[in-house]
């Protein structure tokens, strides 16, 4: 079905409660199974509260699964995992630091960096700027975030998340805060980084139009305990104008998407 | 006047009316020195007895900043663990308000029984009055990281001491800075509170011994010198304050022009 490379993420069976198991807590998650290509941008939409955001702490391996099977590149996730970026709707920067320095952060802290980090200091200095630039942030580098609007503090956080060069980025609605304009000038900057290294994505939300825009493939999960109950790929040419939502072809992927989803938030259980 | 000089000049022309009353209450009333002396007198006492109330007033103000910076450092690095752990927090914390709910005076007398007259017990008090609201703001400050914070830098296989240092000690100063506010002033209510009760040196011994000599305006030159090392010491730790956490209050106290 999906023309990419090997599984990246593998996603089966898997359930995670909440709370004490032995009195039955809240089940968020029930046998969902899943798998995204290595270089996939995929997209999981569904009702508020169906656990779309358990599935990324579980790939990201924060939580443990409470039944089933996640495995990341081959290898079953057993804690957190180096290789992932993240991005959530807050774009919980620091405010003691400039933006720049903002970017730097992933690079302190990574393993894999840090030590690099200290010798070419300049080298990743360099880097950040360009991914700024890239953004359309050339000059924000020594601004401070709380001097930057929501959308321009949201591209930060993307470029955050990118930095390191992961090979998976999880996204938690990153644009769902934003006003419709700057969100869909968002849209456009995120398909820009994914087409230029072609890293995994896990994209949650709940706007459709948002899901069918970015992703190759999209994911509606049922309402609590949540589950897959549909996939659909979306095979529209790259790199896709923002005009595309209006397409007959685009806007009929929409409405299947939105039937399904109407059944998914009644027929959960 | 512009709003900024306005700022400015406030605080002194409140301070200046206080007095005027004061001095004006005192002269209509025909208040008696020895019950209530007007500020002239009691600046009269403060320059006549210079020397004794400045080597008194220096020896306050070493007890004080002692106690003050032994409260610092213990403050801090109690914050820190009773932030980072919420098991700790949880042990500790009733402990804690317990202690603090003590009034430090009571635990004057025992100091003096173990250590003596003195210096020590003035820097032991300063120390206990002072230390409480730091350990609470400097864990507050590390306790409050937002979850998804933590989760991009474990994510990034960062280690529980770099979530510290790089995201809670830093995100943690606005609170400790505006704790040391607190604990300096206290700081100088425990060293007088230690001094008044035993001591042969300080500003509170000499308060004492004036008062039991009926010398009033020298009391009170004494009480308008607490309050102005007070003041000193608050002005510092507020310094340090708008120098090293500009961006917790986004950059606005560095004059309302670049606000907008």
């Amino acid at each position: 079905m999906f023309a990419h490379g090997s599984a990246m993420i593998e996603i089966s069976q898997v359930s995670l409660a909440y709370g004490e198991e032995a009195t039955g807590g809240v089940l968020a998650l029930r046998d969902a199974t899943l798998d995204v290509s290595e270089g996939e941008f995929a997209a999981i939409v569904g009702p508020s509260g169906c656990g779309k955001s358990t599935l990324l702490k579980l790939v990201s391996g924060l939580r443990p699964p409470s039944a089933g099977r996640v495995s990341v590149a081959g290898a079953p996730v057993t804690g957190p995992l180096k290789i992932v970026g993240m991005a959530f709707q807050n774009p919980i920067l620091l405010p003691w630091r400039t933006t720049l320095q903002n970017l730097l952060l992933p690079l302190e802290v990574a393993p894999n960096h840090r030590r690099r980090f200290r010798r070419e200091k300049q080298a990743y200095i360099d880097k950040a700027q360009a991914l700024l630039a890239r953004v359309g942030l050339s000059d924000a580098g020594a601004r401070y975030p709380w001097e930057l609007s929501g959308g321009m503090q949201q591209r930060v956080s993307l470029c955050r998340a990118l930095i390191h060069e992961p090979e998976i980025l999880l996204l938690d609605e990153p644009f769902a805060a934003l006003d419709a304009f700057t969100r869909e000038e968002l849209w456009e900057t995120m398909q820009l980084l994914w087409l230029d290294r072609k890293f995994t994505v896990l994209l949650v939300t709940h706007d459709l139009t948002e899901a069918a825009y970015l992703a190759d493939t999209v994911h509606v999960v049922s309402s609590r305990p949540g589950r897959i109950v549909h996939s659909r790929a979306i095979d529209l040419p790259r790199p896709r104008p923002l005009d595309i939502r209006f397409t007959q072809e685009f806007v009929d992927i929409v409405h299947e998407l939105r039937a399904h989803i109407g059944r998914a938030r009644e027929g959960g259980k | 006047m512009s709003p900024r000089a306005r700022r400015i000049v406030a605080p002194w022309v409140a301070g200046i009316l206080l007095f005027a009353l004061w001095e004006a209450g005192c002269r209509l009333f025909d208040v008696p020195e020895f019950i209530l002396p007007a500020p002239s007198k009691s600046v009269e006492a403060l320059i006549q007895y210079w020397p004794g109330i400045w080597k008194n007033a220096s020896h306050t103000m070493y007890t004080t900043v002692v106690g003050f910076l032994i409260a610092v450092a213990f403050g801090l690095a109690l914050g820190v663990a009773v932030g980072t752990s919420a098991l700790l927090y949880a042990a500790l914390n009733p402990i804690l308000v317990g202690f603090n709910s003590i009034p430090k005076v009571a635990i004057v007398p025992v100091l003096i029984l173990w250590f003596g007259i003195g210096t020590v017990p003035a820097i032991i008090t300063a120390f206990l009055i002072s230390f409480f609201p730091i350990v609470v703001n400097v864990a507050t400050g590390i306790a409050t990281i937002e979850p998804e914070l933590k989760d991009v830098l474990r994510s990034l296989g960062a280690r529980k001491l770099d979530i510290l240092l790089k995201i809670g000690l830093p995100r943690s100063m606005p609170y400790f800075f505006a704790s040391l506010k607190v604990a300096i002033t206290l700081a100088f209510v425990g060293s007088v509170i230690s001094e008044t009760v035993a001591s042969n040196e300080g500003i509170g011994y000499l308060m004492l011994s004036a008062s039991s000599s009926f010398r009033v305006p020298l009391v009170f030159a004494g009480l308008l010198v607490v309050a102005a090392l007070g003041i000193g010491m608050y002005a510092v730790a507020a310094l340090l304050e708008r120098r090293f956490t500009h961006w917790a209050t986004r950059g606005m106290d560095s004059g309302f022009a670049t606000g907008g």
